[in-house]
């Protein structure tokens, strides 16, 4: 479904931490036993005494996490997106309250994570982790872009930050000169007539829905917006000024995610008609990831068929999908 | 540091329960019940047993306390205050706006730690200070109190397992075992009554004492800055409201002050000391 080479957001992260372990003697990472999926495993082998398995405890792994920020080191945590959300409390009074530079990278996020279904395809979490004060929200959209947040993260992060990685590999979108800078988002294809701004492997679709788009005679400029708090408010309201309508695709429930945080923009400082294309009020399935994508009416297609409904002499948001 | 007496500690202990019955009168709130039950134990830890220098809070060898029942703050706050960490002054503040004595512990405040008031968090925390005292090669100390309401969370027994596996014999958990949480007594809340085989069997040394012992508090602290191995969970059998005969036991008194003027004044006139 998906073109061009894809790499694994995990395996860069694993493969990150042990560079940066090298690097940084202080640094230590927690894992609540699936090292071997998140890819923390790549850095326990090579630093074991920096590395500590918490076992299926994860209220023990972000509290712990919390002692040794306290303690001088720097600390990355992971663990599958889901089960981190249990923990939401300890992130809130002993990470976020304390303002502590704790780095919580979790992987298997999103309707990608596939046949294992449901319970374990969270679509809430950039809302839930936005909402914590102190809290900063990225979501890399390839491996590079993965390898620049965990290198500034381990060398110039402060306080408490959530990074979301895949289960599956994604689309390689970036150059590798390409440099994360929090708070800020990166145009991948400049267009006058609408802005579709992406979070995740949902740029690269809306990458080539833009292609199709284009034959429909509509030129849509494409925005990576990985920095979710801080969000780049200027990108949004130049975007609104320019292109008069915005549409925003996630990987994520439209509750209290991209699309929520975009339309807040909008609304304060140029109101303009924000879609938002995501899971609705709606948990996942078993399934193919990317089959998924269909199921839900999140696929290039149905991002093609959005953005074009903007354009309609009565353009209504309700008639989709 | 000074080298304080049972004498002077009990002078101590007076102190901060004069201050707790002050602090949360003036605030009309706060919980005196389970702060007045740990007096004695802060008085022997920042008086004797704690290596801490109030004039230099942030030395990388000092030893680090984690009050994990976060509600009994006025408790801390009033030992802080006493042991020269900043002044006593500021004490009247708490719970007021522009103040930085926030109602639950606050890191803000000098001396302490870790902000605390979710309960079952603290020992995790102490957990990771005790795991980067070992990283670090340092001989620091990392004491956790914990309430015997608080150990009805699970986070705490995940944490015990963390405790035993990286073998924190600098780790020191105190168990403030008053019998009494907000909505009654623990008995009849969450029954546990066999703490003392569920610490060993975490692996642990387990000590259990009179809380409210002067000699029984310093002998199982130097017991267990001795362990080798293992991290150690006192159980001090204390008694919630010490000192104020009528909060004894009492769980109305878990959060609530003095009532009256005329409780204010029965409260410091029952522990005593100077005004």
């Amino acid at each position: 479904m998906l073109k061009g080479q894809s790499e694994s957001l995990r395996d860069a992260y694993g493969e990150e931490l042990k560079t940066l372990g090298a690097k940084y003697t202080e640094l230590v990472v927690l894992d609540a036993d699936l090292s071997s999926s998140t890819k923390t495993s790549i850095f326990g082998k090579a630093y074991p005494d920096r590395f500590f398995n918490m076992g299926i405890a994860e209220q023990s792994m972000v509290a712990t996490a919390a002692g040794l920020s306290l303690s001088g080191k720097r600390v990355f945590a992971s663990t599958f997106a889901v089960f981190l959300m249990r923990t939401y409390e300890q992130m809130r009074q002993s990470v976020c309250y304390n303002n502590l530079d704790v780095n919580f990278v979790v992987t298997h996020s999103g309707i990608t994570v596939g046949e294992d279904g449901a319970t374990h395809q969270i679509v809430e979490d950039v809302g839930i982790m936005s909402g914590l004060p102190n809290m900063k929200v990225s979501v890399p959209v390839d491996s590079i872009e993965t390898r620049s947040v965990i290198d500034f993260l381990a060398e110039r992060g402060r306080g408490p930050n959530f990074v979301r990685l895949s289960r599956e590999k994604f689309p390689v979108l970036n150059d590798k000169n390409y440099e994360f800078k929090q708070g800020k988002a990166h145009t991948f294809k400049d267009g006058d007539d609408v802005t579709i701004i992406g979070m995740g492997v949902m740029v690269s679709f809306a990458l080539e829905a833009a292609e199709q788009l284009k034959n429909k005679g509509i030129d849509a400029r494409v925005i990576n917006m990985s920095s979710i708090k801080p969000i780049d408010r200027n990108a949004i309201v130049k975007a609104a000024k320019e292109t008069g309508h915005v549409v925003t695709v996630e990987e994520h429930s439209i509750y209290n995610g991209l699309g929520s945080r975009v339309a807040e923009v909008t609304s304060e400082e140029y109101p303009v008609p924000v879609w938002r294309l995501g899971m609705r009020d709606t948990f996942g399935k078993s399934g193919k990831g990317w089959e998924l994508f269909d199921y839900f009416h999140m696929g290039v297609d149905d991002i093609v068929k959005m953005t074009e409904g903007c354009f309609r002499e009565e353009p209504r948001y309700e008639n989709f999908p | 540091m000074e080298q304080y007496k049972e004498a002077d500690l009990k002078n101590i202990a007076t102190s901060i329960r004069r201050k707790i019955i002050e602090m949360v009168y003036s605030a009309k709130s706060g919980h005196p019940g389970g702060s007045l039950s740990i007096a004695d134990i802060l008085a022997v830890l920042y008086f004797k047993e704690m290596n801490i220098d109030p004039l230099d809070p942030t030395n990388p060898e000092r030893d680090r306390l984690v009050l994990s029942k976060g509600h009994a703050s006025p408790g801390l706050y009033a030992a802080l205050s006493i042991r020269g960490f900043f002044p006593e002054s500021l004490l009247s503040g708490f719970r007021k706006l522009n103040s930085k004595l926030e109602g639950h512990v606050h890191r803000g405040v000098p001396g302490v730690e870790a902000s605390t008031g979710s309960l079952g968090q603290g020992l995790g925390i102490g957990v990771g200070m005790a795991l980067a005292g070992k990283l670090d090669s340092k001989n620091y100390h990392v004491f956790v109190i914990v309430g015997d309401g608080e150990i009805e969370e699970g986070s705490i027994w995940e944490a015990m397992m963390a405790g035993s596996k990286y073998r924190l014999n600098n780790l020191i958990v105190i168990l403030d075992k008053n019998g009494v949480q907000l909505d009654g007594y623990t008995k009849d809340i969450m029954p546990i009554e066999n703490v003392k085989e569920m610490v060993s069997s975490f692996g642990w040394n387990a000590i259990e004492i009179d809380g409210h012992n002067f000699e029984e508090i310093i002998s199982a602290i130097e017991k267990a800055k001795k362990s080798k191995e293992k991290p150690t969970f006192i159980i001090a059998n204390t008694v919630k409201g010490k000192g104020v005969s009528y909060m004894e036991n009492n769980p109305k008194y878990h959060g609530a002050p003095p009532a009256s003027q005329e409780e204010y004044e029965r409260a410091l006139r029952e522990i005593g000391g100077e005004e």
